[in-house]
C-alpha cells in the first residue's frame, strides 16, 4: 500500500486506494434546518440540475418544521412562481401561501438591475445616484455583464442577512444561485468586480480627470490611443464618466464585497452541492467541494438529484437483455410484452450502475461529504405539495 | 420517426456552413454539437468544432488532452469521410489575435494586457466577450483560398451558451447597442451579424420531453426570431426506449396483463420468475408508460413549436466516443446531416 503520511498535515491525503464509494455518510438534512444556529444554507452547481426547486423544497420543509425562512431564487419556471406567489419581480420578499406548521416561509425572485440600481442609490448622494444611472456604460454593466447576476444574488443575500438581523423577520436564509458557467462563479463574480472597479485601468481611465500631476508614460499613451482606436472614443468618454462618478464608491462596494465574502464563511452558514448524476455535473461539484475547502467555507454536504430508482431485484442487466433477445424470436404478443419488460429492466439497470460508478467515483475522491440521493420525479414540480414531497424525499434518506 | 411531415430525405440543411447549437442546461447540447459534428464529417465535409464556454467539454468527449487556443484534429475522417478538427476559444485569445491581426499590436498588445485591459475588455467590458467570441468563428467560416496556409472548412459546429442566454449571445449588435455606436469593435459586431443573420447561419435548439426544457425551447425560439435570427432544427435528446408499444402501455396501465402468462414467458428463456420478479417488471412498465404519456404532451408541445423535429435515444451507460458515432448516425438518417 501507498503511503499517506508525507506531509505533517493533520488530514491525511486522500487517494483512490484509502476509500470506499459506499462509506459516505447520508446527509441529515432535518438536522441540518432544524439547527437554529445555522441562519444561511446556500444552495449550489451548475446549470440544470435542480437548484431552484430543492431550495424552495428545504425552505418549505424547514418553514413547516419551525423556522421563519425566506428563499431567495434566481429564474424559478413560471409555474413554481406562481404557486409561491412570487412571479412579481419587484425585489420584495412576500408570504408564500399555504405553509402549514408553525413556521413561516417567505419567497422572492432576484431582481438583478435594480438590486445593482439600490445599491448605488444607497452609496451616493441623490443627484450623483442619478448621474451614474443614467450612464451608457453603468446601464451596459448592470444589465449584462457576465457575472452581474452572481454578483447581486449575493449582495441580495447580505441585504437579506443584515435585514433579518435587525428586525429579526427571518433565522434562517436559503439562496439558489445563478445558473452559471461554472459553479463558482458567485464566488468570484463579487472580488472580479469590485477589483475590476478598484482596478488599474480604471485608474488610467481617470487619471486625466485627477489633474495634471499625473506623469504621463509612454505606455499609458499607447494603451490609452489603443483603447481609442477599438472601443471608439465615445465609450471611453462614458465609461470615463462613469468612473469619476464612480470614484467615490468604490471603497464602498470593495467593503460590501468583503462583508458578504466573510458571511459566507461564517458558522451560520452552509452551502450544500446540487449535482445530477452525471459525469460533468458531478465534476463540477467535485471542483466546487475543492474549492470551498480552500476558501473555508462550510460544507454541509451533496444533493444528488434526478438519479434513477433502483428496480430492485436479482435479475441483472445482461441477463434481462439475453432473455428479451431469446423471447424475441417468438412473435407473440405474450412473448413481445415480455421481452420489452425485460429490456426495460436491463436499461433501468444499466443507468443505475452507471450513476452508482459515478457516485462512488465522487465519494471516493471527497469521502467526507454527505450525500443525499434523490430519484427523478415523473413530473417536474410546480406547487408546495411537490416541494414537500421533494423535501421528504431530502430528508428520508435510508 | 420524428421528422415533420413531409421533411425531405437527405440532408435538410445543405446550404449551411454555421451550425449554432444550444439546449438548456443539462440537455446534452455539447453531445449534441458534437454528434452533429461527426454527423457531418461522415458526409465528406471538414468540420470544425468550437467550444466557448471554457469547460474542455470536447477534449472529455473525444479523450484527447485539453485543447488550447488552437485548432486540432479530434476526429479522423474514415474512406469517404472528412475530419473533425475542434477549438476551444477564449475571449482572451481571440482579442490578442484580433489585435495582432488588425492593429500588427505585438508590444502594445502585451501592454494591454500589462494594464488590465485584456481582462477589461473580456470579463467587465458587456458584449465585447461575446462579439470576441462569435468573431472567432466568423473568422474561420470566412477563410479561403487566398488565405495562406489556413485551413478552410466546409462546415463549422459552434457549441454555444444555454438557451437562456443564445439570442443575447448572438445578438451582438444589440448587445453592443447604446455603448459602442461607432468604431471598430461595432463593424466588426455588424459584420459578423451579417453572417449571423444570413442563410449560411442556422441555430438548432436541444431538449428533453420534460416540460421545463420544452418551455424554454419554445422561448428560446422565439427570441431567436424577434432578433431576426434564423432558427434550425430542435433536437429532442435522451428519448426514452420504445420498447412498449401504446397498446401494451394501455394495459400496464389499466394492471390487466396477466401475471401468469408473464411469468411463463419468463420461464422459458430460463429466468426464475417469482412474484417479486413480476411485480418488480410490471412496476416498471407502469412507470415507464407513465412517464411514456408526459413525454409524448411535451412531444406535442415540441411540434407546435413549427421546426423539424429531430430524436436521439437515451444512452443508458452514458456517452463514450462510440456514443457520440451512434447519435451521430442517428442524426444523419433523419437527415439533420
Amino acid at each position: 500500500m501507498r503511503s499517506t503520511s508525507r506531509s505533517g498535515r493533520a488530514k491525511p491525503r486522500v487517494g483512490p486506494l484509502t476509500a470506499h464509494g459506499d462509506h459516505s455518510s447520508s446527509l441529515d438534512m432535518d438536522a441540518l434546518i432544524d439547527d437554529r444556529s445555522r441562519r444561511i444554507i446556500v444552495c449550489c452547481g451548475s446549470g440544470g440540475v435542480g437548484k431552484t426547486t430543492t431550495s424552495a423544497a428545504i425552505a418549505l420543509r424547514a418553514a413547516e418544521r419551525g423556522r421563519n425562512a425566506v428563499v431567495l431564487t434566481i429564474d424559478p419556471a413560471r409555474r413554481l412562481a406562481q404557486s409561491m406567489g412570487i412571479e412579481a419581480l419587484d425585489n420584495t420578499p412576500r408570504p408564500v401561501p399555504g405553509v402549514a406548521g408553525a413556521g413561516r416561509l417567505d419567497g422572492m425572485m432576484l431582481d438583478m438591475k435594480r438590486t445593482f440600481d439600490e445599491v448605488v442609490e444607497s452609496q451616493a448622494s441623490p443627484e450623483k445616484a442619478r448621474q451614474i444611472l443614467n450612464n451608457p456604460f453603468y446601464i451596459a454593466v448592470s444589465s449584462s455583464f457576465a457575472g452581474t447576476q452572481e454578483y447581486m444574488a449575493m449582495e441580495k443575500l447580505g441585504q437579506l442577512d443584515r435585514d433579518a438581523r435587525r428586525s429579526g423577520r427571518w433565522d434562517l436564509i436559503v439562496v439558489d444561485t445563478p445558473p452559471s458557467r461554472s459553479a463558482l462563479d458567485f464566488l468570484d463574480a463579487p472580488e472580479r468586480l469590485s477589483s475590476f472597479l478598484d482596478g488599474r485601468f480604471m485608474r488610467l481611465l481617470t487619471a486625466p480627470a485627477r489633474g495634471p500631476a499625473r506623469v504621463m508614460t509612454a505606455g499609458f499613451t499607447m494603451v490609452t490611443n489603443t483603447v481609442t482606436k477599438i472601443i471608439g472614443a465615445q465609450v471611453l468618454r462614458d465609461m470615463q464618466a462613469f468612473v469619476s462618478a464612480f470614484d467615490t464608491l468604490f471603497g464602498g462596494f470593495r467593503a460590501r464585497a468583503q462583508r458578504t465574502f466573510e458571511l459566507l464563511q461564517a458558522r451560520g452558514t452552509a452551502f450544500l452541492v446540487v449535482a445530477a448524476p452525471e459525469q460533468d455535473a458531478l465534476r463540477e461539484a467535485a471542483y466546487f467541494v475543492e474549492r470551498l475547502r480552500e476558501e473555508d467555507m462550510p460544507l454541509a454536504g451533496l444533493v444528488v438529484n434526478r438519479a434513477s430508482a433502483d428496480p430492485g431485484g436479482d435479475l441483472s442487466a445482461n441477463a434481462a437483455m439475453a432473455a428479451a433477445e431469446k423471447l424475441l424470436t417468438d412473435a407473440s404478443d405474450e412473448a413481445r410484452l415480455a421481452a420489452g419488460l425485460l429490456r426495460l429492466h436491463g436499461t433501468r439497470k444499466l443507468m443505475v450502475e452507471r450513476e452508482l460508478r459515478l457516485r462512488r467515483r465522487f465519494a471516493t475522491s471527497h469521502p467526507d461529504v454527505p450525500t443525499a440521493v434523490l430519484p427523478a420525479l415523473s413530473t417536474d414540480v410546480h406547487d408546495l405539495d411537490g416541494l414537500r414531497r421533494v423535501g421528504e424525499l431530502l430528508a428520508h434518506q435510508d | 420517426m420524428a421528422e415533420s411531415p413531409g421533411a425531405p430525405p437527405g440532408p435538410q440543411f445543405p446550404h449551411v456552413q454555421l451550425h449554432v447549437v444550444t439546449g438548456k442546461g443539462g440537455t446534452g447540447k455539447s453531445t449534441v454539437a458534437a454528434s452533429l459534428a461527426l454527423a457531418l464529417a461522415s458526409r465528406g465535409r471538414t468540420v470544425l468544432l468550437c467550444e466557448v464556454e471554457g469547460r474542455q467539454g470536447i477534449a472529455q468527449m473525444f479523450d484527447v488532452p485539453p485543447l488550447p487556443y488552437e485548432e486540432r484534429l479530434v476526429a479522423h475522417g474514415t474512406e469517404g469521410s472528412g475530419d473533425v478538427y475542434a477549438l476551444a476559444i477564449d475571449a482572451e485569445s481571440a482579442l490578442l489575435e484580433y489585435l495582432a491581426m488588425y492593429y500588427r499590436l505585438g508590444r502594445a498588445g502585451k501592454a494591454l494586457d500589462r494594464f488590465g485591459v485584456v481582462e477589461f475588455a473580456t470579463t467587465i467590458a458587456p458584449g465585447v466577450r461575446d462579439v470576441l467570441l462569435t468573431g472567432k468563428v466568423y473568422e474561420a467560416a470566412k477563410r479561403n483560398r487566398r488565405n495562406k496556409n489556413a485551413r478552410t472548412y466546409d462546415a463549422l459546429v459552434l457549441d454555444a451558451p444555454p438557451t437562456g442566454r443564445i439570442a443575447q449571445f448572438l445578438n451582438v449588435n444589440s448587445e453592443l447597442a447604446g455603448l459602442a455606436k461607432v468604431g471598430p469593435i461595432k463593424s466588426q459586431a455588424d459584420t459578423v451579424m451579417t453572417l449571423l443573420r444570413s442563410e449560411r447561419t442556422t441555430v438548432h435548439l436541444v431538449t428533453v420531453l420534460e416540460e421545463m426544457p420544452v418551455q424554454e425551447t419554445a422561448d428560446g425560439v422565439h427570441e431567436l426570431r424577434e432578433a431576426q435570427l434564423p432558427v434550425g432544427g430542435v433536437i429532442v435528446n435522451m428519448v426514452r426506449p420504445q420498447d412498449l408499444d401504446a397498446e401494451q402501455r394501455r394495459q400496464l396501465l389499466a394492471g390487466s396483463v396477466d401475471r401468469d402468462t408473464l411469468a411463463k414467458q419468463l420461464t422459458g428463456v430460463g429466468i426464475e420468475a417469482d412474484d417479486t420478479l413480476v411485480d418488480t417488471l410490471l412496476a416498471e412498465g407502469r412507470d415507464h408508460a407513465e412517464r411514456r404519456q408526459l413525454e409524448d404532451e411535451q412531444r406535442a408541445l415540441v411540434e407546435r413549436i413549427g421546426r423539424p423535429t429531430y430524436e436521439l435515444p437515451l444512452l443508458p451507460e452514458g456517452v463514450d466516443l462510440g456514443g457520440l458515432y451512434e447519435l451521430a448516425e442517428a442524426l444523419c438518417e433523419q437527415g439533420l446531416a
